[in-house]
């Protein structure tokens, strides 16, 4: 058996109360949609203004979700379809909307994810790009660079819209040069805490690279003076460009755009990793997430594989402190159990995690709140681990949540939350013990003050 | 005050916003950005489409019809159909609270109920996942109620939610199970799904009961209110005290059952206009329930609108009743309103949200003597701005022909005017309670003020640096860029999970949270000391 399955739970016979097929209606998503996964990509690209081609509402709920986790500004334009639209096409709005964001915000990048909408309806967003290009370069104006991910609700949640657009992006502008010398990393979907954390780390262990997408300062921005229409911040262009030639690729992830369930791509999916390594001859290295030591060590030891580059003081110092804390809190967790959900890559990740800290982790690949809720009155957790969303399930069993991934839309600082390397490590290390201690803390009848 | 409005020259706002915007889209703009008068209130464009490219506050069709309407009922399983994603967004939100009666009484509100079709569902149709759905739903919670909420892909497929809707109803007969063609596209924003959802209520709730059982000896409606931070419990609570049935709120902290037996009531308050208008109008020809607008936000538009109710009724013992709770509850708001108009007084507003909101909350801020520059809704018509007097001259577009049209008959058995034409137009003369009338937002504005209609981001940047308000009202989505801009947002569609603000202890509640923004010391530390112009004086002195 494959140790990152140990816990894993069996997908519950539950069979469906009305037969075939397993429940359908009833079981409170743990999954979000796909535009919203190519809204975070666009994000991350220096300039870029994303546009969804269909109905605003996808926008509208999009933008909400995004803010009330990153509590920041969050622009994403809309084709804003009418019932018109929808029956004779949505060229003329694609024109309109592509207009009014070069005249509104000047973007380096128009970034446009398709939606349920334009995609049943069949909208050939590649052609109305070339039209438009077509008819409005040449008479002197410099176009933005367009960027068009294909990203139904249908096939695939939030994470393969994330993916997806990562592969498209890279598609679109990845030039197929000479190699140099520069480490692309490709980190999926983190928080900008993390995005951070990364440049950090590689800007102090020497190496050139090129993260992508960064949404880092777009969405954790500091307050300016000016008020900035589009935040500073992304991977520039240029850099995305020259992926291309990058000397080795590092992606995390385990599942990434690959639990589609869209029946023709079956089998044929790559991630941006594979792409570039069967396409431009790049070494991909693709490993889980680096959370927790060993992960993050396999993380390091990839670097200086490529590098021939030796791990910098100060983060070794971070490891060692590391290894510090687990000594000093192991007793307090050691036996507990996990009730883990999310993104898989995520889960994976954490679920390894968990293990190597002596926690014991459940989770089920692609689930939903309902089976997980119903597990866990047979797996009795000590704690949740993961988003906002399972806080019902938590509440309902009295146990505490730990926060983490996304959404996270009832406290503040999600942006600031670091997961991986040996700082996120670190941090998630603490607010797990220290979530523990205080919830024996709370249930105790004497009140201890010491430990 | 007035001079207030009149130096700040908002009307040279037009212009300078209009600028950036391409010709055409600065000529559509124009129409819906106007200076106000009341004494002759100007034409204002609304319920227009949203410009593509042009970011705006508004939601679609689904969310108006499934998200604001349906939403706050607790015993309707509320069934998405369609891609996970709308069910996903539209789940317990902030307007979801409900209080059961009991603690195993039906509350489906924590669920996400959706069909998460997929692409085999997309190609082949999504009907047969949709009865399966609702078999699930069905046998596992036996709601009294099922409504099935189409999603854009739904309609584009051919899936017809009313024919399934039929077909299941015949296999689970004691189960009420409808459906909305509320497709994101179908309209210009949140309010076609409003009147998509009115007529539903209409069609397959409104009239089902006729046995409601009565408290007191009266009984009214409130429409158009959601229960946003909890505000339809204090509205309850209100007429509780005041010894008045409230049989249906609609559709804060509501039951199916309430819908049922709304017919019987014998008065209609309407507090959102916009959302539930058509309703009120369909009870009064149906049934013969006259309505009228109410306002349960500020504590005086409070007190008025109960009075409203003791003069409709016309019964000395009620209006003592309320005299005496009006009294009561005053004292403490009285309090909290003189100690917060210390910080307050004279401070500026704006306010751009909902279809009443921007309205309502006039009466507030007014009540801590600031000043509303500017205000606009996200999904206003012109009857919201100008008043009911102009619907006749109201163009129906492509997008409203959209929306279906029901004819509504007087029921034949059941219609009955509460009050005569003599007695309404008496109640009219004496106390000057409008029936069946609103007179828009722009009719409380000041002069000078400005109503825009579906503001755009760029548009707000731009008031926000012309006239830097003390305070900015909208929502979520607006509330970081604004508070990037260094002033403060509350935001009226969540409360900033503060609230209740309703009534007299919302108000009470709203004059504390303002008072305590309007203190906030954190915007004075925005700048850092290198960056404050006082500073860079304070050195070439000392130079």
């Amino acid at each position: 058996m494959n140790t990152t399955e140990t816990n894993t739970i069996k997908k519950p016979k539950m069979g469906s109360p009305v037969g075939v097929g397993g429940y359908v209606s009833t079981r409170n998503s743990c999954k979000l949609c796909a535009p919203l996964g190519a809204s975070l990509v666009f994000k991350g690209i220096e300039g870029c203004v994303p546009l969804l081609h269909g109905s605003q509402g996808c926008a509208t709920y999009i933008r909400r979700y995004m803010i009330s986790h990153f509590k920041e500004p969050v622009d994403i334009a809309s084709s804003n379809f009418s019932e018109e639209s929808t029956i004779y096409g949505g060229s003329r709005n694609f024109i309109t909307g592509i207009d009014n964001i070069i005249k509104q915000y000047k973007p380096t990048v128009i970034g446009i994810a398709s939606t349920c909408l334009s995609e049943t309806i069949g909208e050939d967003i590649p052609g109305h790009i070339r039209h438009y290009q077509e008819a409005n370069e040449g008479n002197g104006k410099t176009l933005p660079t367009f960027i068009h991910a294909s990203t139904p609700s249908y096939a695939g949640s939030h994470a393969e819209g994330f993916h997806n657009t990562v592969l498209a992006t890279i598609k679109t502008l990845a030039e197929y040069e000479k190699a140099g010398s520069h480490v692309t990393i490709l980190p999926g979907m983190v928080s900008p805490a993390d995005l951070r954390y990364l440049k950090e780390l590689l800007s102090d262990f020497g190496i050139k690279f090129t993260l992508f997408p960064d949404y880092s300062e777009t969405l954790d921005n500091e307050y300016t003076a000016e008020y900035q229409l589009i935040p500073t911040g992304g991977t520039p262009i240029h850099e995305i460009q020259r992926i291309g030639n990058s000397k080795a690729v590092i992606e995390f992830g385990s599942m990434f755009n690959k639990t589609a369930l869209r029946s023709k791509d079956k089998g044929t999916i790559q991630t941006a990793g594979e792409w570039l390594e069967s396409t431009h001859y790049i070494k991909n290295h693709q490993m889980p997430l680096p959370i927790g030591i060993a992960a993050t060590d396999r993380f390091i030891a990839a670097l200086k594989d490529i590098t021939g580059l030796e791990l910098p003081e100060y983060h070794r110092k971070e490891r060692g402190r590391l290894v510090d804390s687990y000594v000093d809190g192991h007793k307090y967790i050691f036996g507990k159990k996990a009730l883990l959900y999310g993104e898989i890559d995520l889960v994976e990740a954490l679920a390894e995690w968990c293990r190597e800290i002596g926690i014991e982790p459940y989770y089920i690949k692609s689930t939903d709140f309902e089976t997980l809720r119903a597990e866990a009155n047979n797996i009795k957790p000590d704690f949740l681990l993961g988003n906002s969303k399972g806080y019902y399930i938590a509440r309902e069993r009295g146990i505490p949540l730990v926060r983490v991934g996304f959404p996270i839309h009832d406290r503040v600082g999600a942006n600031r939350m670091h997961h991986i390397g040996y700082r996120g490590t670190q941090e998630l290390f603490d607010r797990v013990v220290n979530t523990l201690l205080e919830y024996k803390q709370e249930h105790s009848p004497i009140g201890f003050k010491y430990m | 005050m007035a001079n207030l409005i009149e130096d700040l020259k908002l009307d040279e706002f037009k212009e300078e916003v209009l600028k950036a915007y391409p010709k055409k889209v600065a000529r559509k703009r124009a129409k819906s950005i106007v200076v106000n008068d009341p004494d002759a209130i100007p034409v204002i464009q609304a319920n227009v489409r949203t410009i593509p490219g042009i970011i705006t506050q508004r939601g679609c069709t689904y969310a108006g019809c499934k998200g604001v309407v349906l939403g706050p009922t607790r015993d309707i399983v509320n069934l998405t159909h369609g891609p996970i994603g709308c069910g996903f967004y539209s789940w317990l939100t902030r307007r979801n609270q409900t209080r059961p009666a009991t603690a195993d009484a039906p509350n489906y509100m924590t669920y996400c109920f959706s069909t998460d079709m997929q692409d085999s569902n997309i190609v082949f149709g999504g009907e047969e996942k949709l009865k399966q759905a609702i078999r699930e739903a069905h046998e596992l919670f036996h709601p009294k109620g099922i409504a099935i909420f189409s999603t854009c892909p739904v309609g584009l497929i051919g899936d017809d939610v009313h024919r399934v809707a039929r077909h299941m109803k015949e296999e689970f007969p004691d189960c009420n199970i409808f459906g909305f063609s509320c497709e994101g596209y179908r309209g210009v924003s949140q309010s076609a799904g409003h009147h998509i959802a009115n007529n539903g209520l209409y069609k397959n709730l409104i009239g089902r009961n006729d046995n409601y059982k009565r408290k007191y000896k009266y009984a009214v409606n409130v429409l158009g209110e959601y229960n946003i931070g909890g505000d339809a419990f204090v509205i309850e609570e209100l007429f509780d005290k005041i010894g008045v049935d409230l049989i249906a709120t609609m559709s804060g902290n509501s039951t199916l059952e309430q819908f049922e037996s709304a017919h019987t009531a014998d008065f209609s308050l309407v507090m959102c206009h916009r959302s539930i208008n058509y309703v009120a109008e369909m009870l009064e020809t149906s049934f013969g329930i006259p309505w009228a607008k109410a306002n349960f936000i500020g504590a005086e538009a409070t007190a008025k609108t109960l009075r409203k109710v003791g003069e409709y009724f016309g019964d000395q013992e009620l209006i003592d009743r309320i005299e005496k709770v009006i009294e009561e509850e005053m004292v403490p708001v009285k309090a909290a309103a003189e100690k917060a108009r210390k910080k307050t007084e004279g401070k500026t507003a704006m306010l751009f949200v909902g279809g009443s909101r921007a309205h309502h909350y006039q009466e507030l801020f007014s009540e801590l003597g600031m000043e509303t520059l500017t205000a606009g809704y996200e999904f206003g018509h012109r009857d919201d701005y100008e008043g009911r007097r102009v619907i006749p001259t109201i163009q129906v577009d492509a997008d409203s022909r959209n929306i279906e049209e029901i004819t509504v008959h007087p029921d034949p058995t059941r219609f009955k005017p509460r009050k005569t034409e003599e007695e309404l137009k008496q109640l009219k003369e004496a106390f000057d309670i409008e029936f069946n009338e609103y007179k828009g937002l722009m009719h409380d504005m000041k002069k000078g003020t400005l109503a825009i209609d579906d503001l755009s981001h760029y548009e707000m940047e731009k008031l926000i640096e012309m006239y830097k308000p003390d305070i900015f009202c909208a929502g979520v989505k607006e509330k970081y860029v604004v508070q990037k801009m260094g002033i403060p947002l509350k935001q009226l569609h969540n409360y900033d999970s503060g609230g209740p603000y309703a009534g007299f202890a919302g108000a009470a509640n709203f004059y504390r949270d303002i008072e305590m923004i309007s203190c906030s010391t954190i915007f004075k530390q925005m700048k850092a000391p290198w960056e404050r112009e006082e500073y860079v004086e304070a050195e070439y002195v000392f130079n």
